[in-house]
Formats: C-alpha cells, structure tokens, sequence
C-alpha cells in the first residue's frame, strides 16, 4: 500500500492556550514497496507523523491517504480497524507493551483481535517466531522471564503476526547490542524483501538508513526539510548540519580526505573494502602528480 | 599511585537461588577522577555492575567497597550520596512537576540551602543546555531532553561517581555528542569518577578505560585502543568496532601499512599522509 500525506498539519490540543505545532504542512509521497527512512531530531515531528499512519491520530488539516483509505480532520474511516489491521507499528521499546501468561499467548493477543482464526494464529507463531530468531521453546515461558532483547523479539513477533502490509518501525533497534541491532535490522530487510512490505523506518541511525533505506525524508521543525535518495541526502552536508545532523560516517571521512588529499571520492553507498582500494589509488595518484 | 575508588572483590550475583550466575567472579578497580566504560553484549551483567555500586542489588559472594566503605546496609546511603546514575529510561526517572522542581528534589533530600540550590539549578541546566525549560512540566518534554534534566538532576547534588547506564540511548547522534562532551567536562573539572555502561562506540573512544564483559565475566580491560585492536574477539562476543578501526584494517589488506590502530578520523588520515609522502 501507498501513503501519501497532502499539507498535513496537526496540532495538539487546539484551540488551547497549551496548543502546539507538530506538523504543518507536510507533504510527502511513499510508494507501495518502498523502504522509507525518517530522519530527525528529538522533537521534529517523527512521531506525529508516525502516529497518522494507522490512524491513532487524524490531521488538524490536511489528508492523510493509506492505500484506499482516507483520513482527514472530518472523516476517520468507518473501516479504521481493518486500517489497523494492515499497518503494523512496532513502538519505542515495544517490550513495555507485553503482558499476557505466555509468550505465545502474547503473540496471538494481535492477530486474535483482528478475527483470525486460531489454526491459523498458530501457524504464523511457528513461521514467525524462527524468523524473528527466537526459540520455539520459549513459547510456554512467561514474557517477563526473558531478556530484553528477546522480549523485544517477543512484541516485534506480535506485530508481525497480524501480518501487515505497511510496517512502521520506530526505533526499533535502540537499547539492543551491536549484534542484536544488525540481527533485528537485517530481519526487517528481509521480510521487507520477501513479503513485498511497505516499511517506515523512524531512525537516529544514518548508518542504518544508509544501509536499508532506499527513500529518506528529513523532518525539522514539524515540515519535511529533504527528501530523496540516501546518496542525494547524505551527500549534503551543510544543510544537514543546519538541522542538527551529522552525516553517515563513512561520508565526514571521505570530506576529511578531500579536504587533506585534494582527493574526491564520490559516496555510493560503497562497503568499507571498495572504499580502502578507492582510497588506496587515490593516494597512488596524488603521489604521482607531485 | 592513583586513589581507589570503587572495588569489586570476586563479585558474584544472581537474581535468585535457582538462577544462572548474572556475575560470576568479578574483581575490578576504578580509580578517582577516571572514565571508565563497560561494555558488552545485552545480558552480560553491564547493569548488575550498576545496580550494585549503589546497592540497589547486594553480592551474594564477595565485595564491593565504594570510597573504603562496603557496600551493605550500614553505609548503603552514604553509598548512595555519592553515586549518582542515571538510567536508560527518561520516564522513570521523572519525580518533580517541572524541571525546576526535578533538578531541586534531590538537592532538597540533602538539605542544600535554597540560594545554593538556586544557584546549581540553573549551573547545571544551563550544563545539558536545558536552561530554557525552568517551569516546563516532563510530559511536554521529549525523551532526549528528560534525559539532559535527569543527568542535570545527579549533578546538582554533586556526587563523587557519575554512572551512566546507556542513559544516552534515546538520545539523537547530536544530543548524545553534546551530552557527553558536557558530561566529560564536568568530569574533568570536579574530580569525579565517571563509568558509562554502553553500546555508542564512539562513547567508548572517548573513555580512559574499558572493561569487557562478557556472559558475567570480566573479559578484557585495556585501553580502548587496546580493546579495539581485538576486532575478530570482539566480533565473536557480539560487539562492534569503531568505523575507523574497520577502514584501517582494510587498508591494510591494500598493502597501506598502517602501523598505530587509529580510533578517529585524525588518527587515521594523519597515518595515510605519512604513507603518501613516502609514496
């Protein structure tokens, strides 16, 4: 499913005098099968956004369009929970949101209140469970017993479950180990590839985006202050330094290396291996030009 | 010889008679005005660590000793007076209806007189650049800026021990570099001990030190340069080095013989400028 926002403002608590901005303006276009990447500091209006995108919140002005669903500041639509139902939102720290006896029962608790039958609630457990990289012999184990890391499988197990179409990730990584972060994200890339997903990465990570992404907007202030492709974006540095963001690593050294060697090394979403044989001849030039 | 301040003598913990060992065996010193990180891989008893230094949790075997005392139930709050830690989750940690009030509450359980008190208040606001949010209520505020007043809160009462449990990890790239530089330079000028439990790689360049655990064990503890030349051994126990570190090992398999393990951007195009005037 697409999304679309068109002039999208929202306002907590209008008409108020505690009234406030999240969003004015917004407009932005996600097509069906992309993976987005939203950037921005803390306060720029990520989780507003976010919060439209199953209609946990409706526009103050503006449309708000997911898929054939419409929602604007009049109309919420009367199908919202099938809405709901097709757009997964894995929260901040999702862990916090577990309750149930046990960890299967946890898992179900989703697909369960969408009406799916409970034949088919146990097949997806065992598709899902292995692809989120937990063991089946957890299932009978209360969520509260595991780690952190594995109870935040557990929550992104009971949102998978529901089997969405548009998957919209909020920080899903913070709090994890290096390696629990990869194996997390790697996860998403490939059930986004697999199943043809929408996917919505909220993200502090350039790193990440870089790596997963293949669209990235950038929200400042509550509008939309880029948009394009993670090399059109990233490559900017001033502007985004403007808004308070530091580029991917790998591209302040390629700019540290310019401005040292004279050396330009265009940024292409390269490995780390093709960016030391680029960097290699680059020097082997800049000696022999002396 | 630098003084000790915090000793954990052959520490071992679990959560419960049946439970595995969360610590099994640990012994460490951290010495006065030093930064030390902790790493390791989630579940490696990084936060048992914390909880115990300010006796949150007691050793079921060993000791810990904080400033010469032992942690137990005589000297746990003067333990706790001077060791200040601030936790991952902003939310929990939020006791005052405004910023004001939240910097103050702990300055108020100690008896600091109100003009000192006002005085700090805006010192160390102004420290996590939160000056602006006085009379702000902590709902209107997002996590990143709980955190800065929570981290304002432990300062303001001036402990000896700054402890960080991945207190940074809600934070922006950004806030979190600010934080941390601000943190350090309230290390260096008052003398604390600062232990930051994290994941931030870049956190972890910035300390003296580095402990490694690893399944409840000490693992290593070195420099982080030293830690970061282990690259594979780190790999193996769920850890990441820093981008640098990667580029450098890469560029010696281009027969660029870089010879000093660089950690930052600097280190490293220093090294490549060396090699290509021999070029």
């Amino acid at each position: 499913m697409d999304i679309t926002f068109k002039d999208v403002t929202y306002i907590y608590q209008a008409n108020s005098p505690f009234a406030h901005k999240a969003l004015e303006n917004l407009s932005f276009h996600i097509p069906s099968g992309s993976f987005v990447a939203v950037i921005g500091h803390t306060g720029s209006g990520k989780s507003t956004l976010i919060q439209h995108l199953n209609g946990l919140i409706t526009p103050t002005e503006g449309t708000v369009q997911i898929g054939d669903y419409q929602i604007n500041s009049d109309k919420k639509p009367e199908n919202l929970k099938e809405l709901r139902s097709r757009v997964g939102v894995v929260f901040q720290y999702p862990e916090h949101q577990l309750f149930d006896e046990t960890v299967a029962k946890d898992i179900a608790f989703g697909p369960k209140n969408f009406g799916v039958s409970e034949s088919e609630i146990q097949r997806r457990i065992k598709e899902i469970v292995p692809a989120v990289g937990l063991d089946e012999a957890l299932l009978g184990r209360s969520p509260f017993d595991l780690s952190g890391g594995q109870m935040r499988r557990v929550a992104i197990a009971g949102v998978l479950a529901v089997k969405p179409e548009i998957l919209v990730l909020d920080e899903p990584t913070a709090g994890l180990d290096p390696r629990g972060q990869r194996e997390i994200m790697d996860m998403f890339s490939n059930l986004h590839k697999e199943q043809g997903l929408t996917t919505v990465l909220v993200t502090h990570s350039m790193e990440d985006a870089v790596k997963y992404a293949d669209h990235v907007i950038i929200m400042n202030k509550g509008t939309k202050y880029m948009e394009g492709t993670p090399e059109e974006v990233f490559t900017q540095r001033e502007a985004l330094n403007k808004v308070q963001l530091d580029v991917p690593e790998m591209i302040q050294f390629i700019n540290a290396f310019e401005e040292r060697f004279g050396k330009t090394i265009p940024f292409k979403r390269q490995t780390v291996q093709a960016l030391a044989k680029e960097i290699q001849q680059a020097l082997k030039g800049a000696g022999s030009d002396e | 010889m630098r003084e000790k301040f915090i000793e954990f003598r052959n520490v071992s913990f679990r959560y419960g008679d049946e439970q595995p060992w969360v610590l099994d065996n640990v012994s460490f010193e951290i010495y006065k005005d030093e930064w030390v990180a902790i790493i390791g891989h989630n579940g490696s008893g990084k936060s048992t660590i914390a909880k115990l230094m300010n006796g949150l949790l007691y050793p079921e075997q060993g000791e810990i000793i904080i400033n010469g005392m032992p942690v137990n139930d005589e000297h746990v709050w003067d333990v706790r007076k001077q060791v200040g830690m601030v936790f991952q989750n902003p939310d929990n940690q939020f006791v005052g209806t405004t910023v004001q009030d939240d910097v103050a509450f702990g300055m108020e359980n100690r008896g600091i007189p109100r003009e000192e008190m006002e005085k700090r208040i805006t010192e160390v606001l102004r420290s996590v650049r939160m000056e602006d949010y006085l009379l702000t209520e902590p709902h209107r505020l997002s996590g990143g800026q709980k955190q800065r007043v929570a981290i304002a809160s432990v300062l303001a009462v001036k402990p000896d021990v700054l402890i960080l449990d991945e207190a940074t990890a809600m934070l922006d790239p950004r806030g979190r570099k600010e934080i941390m530089r601000t943190v350090s330079d309230i290390q260096a000028k008052n003398e604390i001990s600062l232990i930051t439990i994290t994941h931030d790689l870049q956190e972890v360049v910035m300390a003296e030190r580095v402990i490694v655990m690893n399944n409840g064990s000490v693992w290593d503890e070195a420099t982080p340069r030293d830690i970061f030349a282990k690259k594979d051994e780190l790999r193996k126990i769920g850890l990441d080095v820093p981008f640098i570190a990667v580029l450098a090992d890469e560029l010696k398999q281009n027969d660029l013989l870089i010879e000093n393990e660089p950690l930052n951007h600097d280190e490293l195009l220093e090294e490549l400028w060396t090699l290509h005037l021999k070029m």
